[in-house]
């Protein structure tokens, strides 16, 4: 099967994390829709969070009879002697009829491979693939047909990757920002002893404590570790290891030592992903509403169609969703990002 | 919405001391939420482990909090004073059409934190829990517990999503 | 239980790390010495020149030397480095990265920390693709421990676990060394150098957390699995890695040997190794599924 049999290039790849929020996604006009189970075999293992295999069941009927798809996020990675939840979870997808899943572990990958050999296959962004060569060990042995490329890249090295692999490239358009390689960091296990890799948890809320302070300030802390102090009118962000504010020998007063809180938004250079071959674009936010599912699907939806029809696209207003309610396209548009 | 401070407090009861106002609401809030538990049964189980935790939802135009337990078996929604509250596993705050908005998946939690519009402390889990539960719902519960009034509850309801849209 | 050295996370000179392997080849009691640039390839031209140097002193020393290739692959010249590495005959790799697990094809090879090798089913596949000897990854805990390494005793594999040392956290394509002195990755300085042991990190109220090296984020403590060798060779683990640290590894690969020999108590060594990292403290969550961070304090033998 081509890559279009599956979808048209510009595929708007949409985040749900209920089932309300993916049929928000399939009205607002997503193509495709990742989701994951309520356990451990996906990175968006929040409280509250998540389908159970009778909700993905009637999710993916949903999404079939208005002509989106349902891709399914089995994408941590299975501690030994508990493989066997991420085979069950495999099992429930196959059942439901899922159009593709998410992989990062090359267990999970080959066991998919062998026993459902038509499944298509995507490759997490968790599996951190960043050279041709990465990607195409997923692409022969597994039959990987997409990759989600990490955040790290610039455009002109998509386009080189692409030309050297065999399959899509799906890259993250929207959300937020990971500043360190996913599928390679263990700082929650550190401060929470939940491993966002085995877990799939980061920052698990029941470790996360916001404090007012004396001085009217606000703390945000990790299992008791102070992640960053706000100011009372300071816009906040995630209360995230990679977020939060440090001392450093250089920087006694304290710094954004990874990032500040920012959010990716690469709405402006859509045309130029295509261009460099990206076959889809993923937005990041399954922990977040129906509301933000809402505007975000709808404005990039407008701005797809918008290129498809050889307009320049206009993506609006999505700074109040941001985090920090800020906005950076990262390492896509310059090599001074890193 | 940081403008919301601007809003006139809504629903003061016409002068009735705060305490008089709590105890008029109670039976009415009784019912609300019962109506709610028994119509999204589905919700209880994305707060499983928070059914018996006793969350504050503290509105700042209003003259008293809001106690709720998500507990399918004997749901609870009162009015309780603003000062002291009452203890808490975890306290929501924020202006009132926020929270309004926010439970009617109108407004995005995580984008009105970030914009220190909303505040969140106690228990964080126990928090997104009940926010992700109340996300799942796909009908206004607003509109709901309007529509529990009759027309003067509707007629309330348009007034205040007219002010929220003018602030 | 055989102990190893693995690589030297940090950019320290040349002359500083001939040193270092002179001395590990002639005193450390360990079979093993990983050795090659894992965290920035920018560092890599640094030591070119003289690794085949230090490699011979180790090997004269006794010791059985493999090349480590990076965690991160991603520019060209570390393609590069990449494909020339795992092309290599000449010594046994360790590979971290996809990007080396294709170079390499069914060649043997073993597998780096970095690999992700969490399970049983993915352990099987490495093996069937020619791996040798895989490094778990170090937030294991030790019931999944106990059971990978069962696995993989059963298909002939060595099994190793970090023992000692800063535990590496996460790696990132940006340069945290550059951003905290206002730079660039690209104009970096090698401003690295100045921390041989890790640039501190501490939390707005003075609690010390992370280290930072480059793009890798590091712990402030050091990982110290004294008193958990014996379990671990228990459940079949074949080598305790040692991460290099700046402080006297000699005496650190001691301590380890003598608690594994039996010839003195895990505490007794505890008590040596405090001595000879000043200023350190230890945890060992991990193993027992916990904060990383923590110290769990292991009952009485039995």
């Amino acid at each position: 099967m081509t890559a279009e049999d599956f979808s048209k290039a510009g595929e708007l790849v949409c985040p749900a994390g209920t089932p309300a929020a993916l049929r928000t996604a399939v009205d607002a006009g997503a193509d495709s829709i990742y989701c994951g189970f309520r356990n451990a075999t996906n990175a968006r293992n929040f409280p509250g969070l998540n389908f159970t295999p009778e909700e993905l069941q009637a999710s993916v009927a949903y999404a079939h009879e208005r002509g989106s798809k349902v891709l399914l996020a089995l994408n941590t990675y299975p501690p030994a002697g508990k493989v066997d939840l991420w085979r069950e979870a495999a099992e429930h997808g196959m059942r439901a009829g899922v159009d593709a899943f998410i992989v990062a572990d090359m267990g999970v990958a080959q066991h998919i491979a062998t026993t459902h050999p038509g499944a298509r296959l995507h490759l997490s962004v968790q599996a951190a693939a960043s050279s041709p060569e990465a990607i195409r060990y997923y692409c022969e042995n597994f039959g990987v047909r997409r990759v989600v490329l990490p955040r790290i890249l610039t455009i002109p090295e998509i386009k080189q990757i692409k030309r050297d692999i065999p399959c899509e490239i799906e890259t993250f358009i929207f959300g937020n920002h990971g500043l360190m390689v996913e599928g390679r960091c263990s700082l929650t296990n550190w401060m929470t002893g939940l491993s966002t890799n085995m877990d799939g948890v980061c920052s698990p809320a029941a470790d996360v404590t916001y404090d007012r302070e004396a001085d009217g300030s606000m703390s945000s802390r990790l299992a008791g570790f102070t992640i960053d102090r706000f100011a009372p009118e300071e816009t906040a962000g995630y209360p995230t290891i990679c977020k939060g504010r440090y001392n450093a020998p250089h920087r006694p007063d304290g710094y954004y030592a990874f990032e500040e809180p920012i959010s990716l938004n690469l709405g402006r250079l859509l045309p130029d992903l295509m261009a460099a071959g990206v076959h889809a674009f993923k937005i990041e936010g399954r922990q977040r509403s129906k509301s933000y599912v809402r505007q975000v699907v709808s404005a990039f939806r407008r701005a797809v169609d918008d290129i498809r029809e050889g307009q320049a696209p206009d993506i609006g207003d999505l700074v109040a969703l941001t985090e920090g309610q800020k906005e950076t396209q990262g390492a896509f548009k310059t090599k001074k990002w890193r | 919405m940081t403008t919301m401070q601007t809003l006139r407090p809504v629903p003061r009861g016409a002068g009735l001391p705060s305490t008089a106002l709590r105890m008029a609401l109670q039976p009415v809030l009784r019912r609300v939420v019962r109506r709610i538990a028994a119509r999204h049964p589905e919700m209880f189980a994305r707060i499983a482990p928070y059914q018996k935790a006793d969350f504050l939802i503290v509105a700042k135009e209003l003259p008293f909090a809001l106690h709720l337990r998500p507990d399918p078996d004997a749901p609870v929604m009162r009015a309780v004073p603003k000062s002291p509250l009452p203890p808490c596993d975890a306290h929501i705050e924020g202006p009132f059409m926020l929270l309004l908005n926010l439970v009617d998946g109108e407004s995005d939690g995580d984008a009105a934190f970030f914009s220190r519009d909303l505040t969140i402390s106690g228990n964080t889990e126990a928090v997104v829990s009940l926010r992700n539960a109340l996300d799942d719902v796909d009908s206004s519960i607003a509109q709901e517990t309007a529509d529990l009034f009759g027309p003067p509850g509707r007629a309330v309801l348009g007034l205040l999503r007219r002010r929220g849209a003018a602030a | 239980m055989e102990l190893t050295l693995g690589p030297v996370a940090y950019h320290w000179s040349a002359m500083k790390k001939l040193d270092f392997y002179a001395r590990i080849a002639d005193e450390a009691p360990v079979s093993t010495v990983y050795l090659g640039e894992v965290i920035c390839s920018k560092r890599a031209p640094f030591f070119e020149r003289e690794m085949p140097q230090a490699i011979e002193r180790l090997q004269r020393g006794g010791k059985r030397v493999v090349v480590s290739s990076l965690a991160e692959v991603m520019l060209n010249r570390e393609r590069q480095a990449t494909a020339d590495l795992a092309d290599s005959n000449d010594f046994e790799v360790e590979i971290n990265n996809a990007a080396g697990l294709y170079a390499r094809g069914k060649r043997p090879h073993r597998v780096g920390p970095f690999l992700n090798a969490y399970n049983e089913t993915t352990i099987a596949w490495m093996a069937g693709q020619g791996a040798t000897h895989v490094c778990l990854p170090t937030e294991m805990p030790a019931t999944a421990v106990a059971l990978a390494a069962k696995a993989a005793q059963g298909l002939g594999l060595g099994v190793e676990v970090q023992v000692f040392g800063r535990a590496p956290l996460a790696v990132s394509a940006r340069c945290y060394h550059a951003r905290a002195h206002n730079r660039t990755k690209d104009n970096c300085q090698f401003v690295c150098e100045d921390d041989p042991d890790g640039m501190p990190l501490a939390t707005r109220d003075g609690t010390a957390i992370l280290r930072v090296n480059g793009i890798q984020t590091q712990s402030e403590s050091y990982i110290e699995l004294l008193a958990e060798l014996d379990e671990l060779r228990g459940m079949g683990v074949t080598h305790a890695r040692l991460l290099p640290q700046d402080v006297d590894m000699v005496a650190v690969a001691n301590a380890f040997d003598a608690v594994l020999s039996g010839r003195i108590a895990p505490a007794e060594a505890r008590a040596q190794l405090g001595q000879g990292c000043p200023d350190v403290s230890f945890s060992n969550g991990f193993f027992y599924g916990e904060a990383g961070y923590r110290h769990i304090q292991r009952r009485a033998a039995g």
